[in-house]
């Protein structure tokens, strides 16, 4: 317990010294804590927005249905077995028909997804409600991304063409009601949303869907044949690896900031170390050990976690805290990386990772205070007495 | 003031606290051996006063460091306090100097980022002396030396006589049957010399503490009872000096 008290003295008697290191070591400890809190919230982020839009609580895909592999989708589509019509009538679950098709916004031609869903659907979050509105002709809804790359606006007309389940080209002029702000890319690059009984009939495919899509928290139906669950495990496996490659590269910043403050304390020590031989000298002739001696020092480079660890605490929880409230502003090309952010990012603080890093930190300080001490086993009182090392 | 004697082994008042036989130190030179001791036998008994005096070189400081457990010989033995220090582990060693060897140093050596109670407190810790009389203890040897004002001031804010005195209080304050002082006053003025040499022949008498210096400070050599004069290693001269 004295040597404990010896080596609070100590740090606290180095004034400046100690302070400098705290507040650079307490930079790590929030920065890391915040970096890993945006790669936490950008998952959860992610993932919950895309369940919302798009993934629900699991899906139905129709047997031949490949979202890899567009020459599927010829075949992707089958009536709605009487266990999955029993959930549709009764708003759980939601069916969408998938077609290719082709658009020629601005004289250029490019393939699309075309997209039947139901208007009145609850089970997503997608609006297609507004899809009721349509004056006429084919009501269209698309994703702002993909309005930005076609150039296509509320308003505009487009030309649709397709082939029929007997394979027969058709076309029709769509017109878009709506470009939908989202940041899901499954339900906007490359898509066009149209009702459903439209494309089916379109198509001619009554009854016709490709995948259905549960209400979260709906056990999934046992089907015999024709379709297969995809849970939601599964479904998000891609941007869980996506989430997992770009934690991988975060990692890297976090080591080299880990790094850098473990720099700080090791200079430290060393510098200590050195300057303070004489002291070392005068311990010892007062009967302290070495090993008490090395125990001091660890100690004490161990303390400047611990205070730095309360220096973040001091400024870190309200920071953290008020950036995980407001968000943290994402610039304009953040929206490219092709994960479903939004505008801004709320990061995720777990207890788990506030201890964890805080637990870390303190271990790599503490090694990286001892590192150095080992220098002491070898000091001889008299040398160090006069200053020197052995 | 008056320090209560309470060493924790007190012995006979004739007891041996040094005993050296035959004590040699070498130290390598790359090619050359230095005899810095060569056959030392000196016997030192409980409450003597006693001064190594000599040039530069002579050997007084590795005699004192060899005695103080702070080095050890290259041959013979040195027998402090009924221990002998050629086979004492570092462990044991840092235990001899802890419960029974005071030190002063010419440099003061004192822990700069303590106050100056913190330093006399400071080998109370290491012995483990609770709290209440650990206090005491501090301020008794504060008061011997005369600083018990400057309790709270720091080594920098003392001049070279009060941190030499605080030096002394932290040599003495567990009460050692043994104290070494290495040139303690050779950074000091004429003043501030006497007044340290008096404060420790005063400790001397009312503690029975055994005194051993090194110095070649013709003003400290006039309070030594016995002088013992080195010269390239060997004892040239042991002569007890009369009393002032």
């Amino acid at each position: 317990m004295f040597i404990f008290k010896l080596a609070f003295r100590n740090i606290l008697g180095a004034g400046l010294r100690t302070w400098l290191n705290v507040v650079a070591l307490s930079f790590s400890f929030v920065a890391i804590i915040f970096l890993q809190g945006i790669y936490t919230g950008m998952n959860d982020q992610v993932e919950q927005a895309t369940v919302d839009a798009f993934y629900g609580g699991g899906q139905f895909w129709q047997r031949s249905y490949d979202p890899y592999d567009p020459l599927t989708l010829d075949d992707a589509h089958a009536l709605l077995p009487k266990e999955l019509n029993a959930l549709v009538q009764s708003d759980q679950a939601t069916p969408i028909l998938i077609r290719q098709a082709a658009i020629y916004p601005e004289g250029r031609f490019r393939t699309i997804l075309l997209k039947g869903i139901d208007p009145l659907q609850k089970v997503l979050s997608v609006p297609s409600i507004l899809l009721m509105d349509g004056q006429g002709t084919i009501p269209a809804l698309i994703g702002s991304r993909m309005a930005k790359s076609t150039g296509l606006h509320k308003g505009d007309e487009l030309t649709i063409q397709w082939r029929d389940v007997h394979g027969t080209f058709d076309a029709r002029t769509v017109r878009i009601i709506a470009v939908v702000k989202t940041s899901v890319q499954e339900i906007d690059n490359g898509q066009v949303w149209i009702p459903l009984d439209q494309l089916q009939s379109l198509s001619a495919m009554p009854g016709h869907a490709t995948i259905v899509v549960l209400r979260p928290s709906i056990s999934p139906p046992g089907i015999s044949s024709g379709w297969e669950f995809k849970s939601l495990e599964y479904l998000l496996q891609d941007i869980h690896t996506a989430v997992r490659s770009k934690r991988i590269s975060a990692s890297i910043f976090y080591i080299v900031l880990l790094f850098l403050a473990m720099l700080a304390i090791f200079d430290t020590q060393v510098l200590s170390i050195f300057r303070r031989r004489k002291e070392m000298g005068t311990l010892m002739a007062l009967g302290m050990t070495r090993a008490n001696i090395i125990e001091l020092f660890t100690l004490e480079g161990a303390l400047h976690g611990i205070f730095a660890a309360f220096v973040a605490a001091l400024y870190g929880i309200p920071l953290l805290g008020y950036v995980a409230k407001t968000g943290w502003e994402l610039p304009g090309a953040a929206d490219a990386v092709g994960f479903a952010i939004g505008e801004k990012l709320f990061p995720t603080y777990s207890v788990a990772l506030v201890a964890g890093t805080t637990a870390l930190v303190l271990l790599v300080t503490t090694v990286v205070s001892f590192l150095p001490t080992r220098r002491i086993a070898k000091l001889k009182p008299t040398d160090a007495l006069r200053g020197k090392m052995s | 003031m008056e320090l209560k004697t309470e060493a924790a082994n007190p012995g006979s008042p004739h007891s041996s606290v040094i005993k050296t036989h035959q004590l040699d130190k070498d130290y390598r030179l790359g090619l050359t051996i230095l005899k810095a001791l060569n056959h030392i036998d000196l016997s030192v008994t409980k409450g003597e006063f006693l001064g190594l005096v000599g040039p530069s070189g002579s050997g007084k400081t590795t005699l004192l460091n060899i005695v103080g457990s702070l080095d050890t010989p290259t041959r013979g033995t040195v027998e402090v306090l009924g221990q002998k220090v050629e086979s004492l582990s570092h462990k044991e060693a840092a235990k001899l100097r802890n419960n029974h060897i005071g030190f002063i140093f010419q440099t003061y050596n004192l822990l700069p980022v303590y106050t100056v109670f913190e330093n006399v407190e400071f080998p109370l810790l290491l012995l483990g002396i609770e709290t209440p009389r650990r206090r005491s203890m501090v301020m008794d040897a504060l008061e011997w030396v005369g600083l018990a004002d400057r309790a709270e001031s720091r080594p920098a804010q003392l001049s070279g006589g009060q941190s030499q005195r605080v030096a002394i209080a932290r040599a003495i304050v567990k009460k050692p049957e043994l104290v070494l002082a290495d040139e303690p006053t050779a950074n000091l003025d004429a003043e501030n010399s006497h007044n340290i040499m008096k404060t420790m022949l005063q400790l001397n008498e009312d503690l029975a503490t055994t005194f051993v210096f090194a110095t070649h400070d013709e003003k400290v050599i006039g309070y030594v009872r016995r002088k013992v004069t080195l010269v390239d290693g060997r004892i040239e001269k042991d002569e007890i000096q009369p009393r002032h």
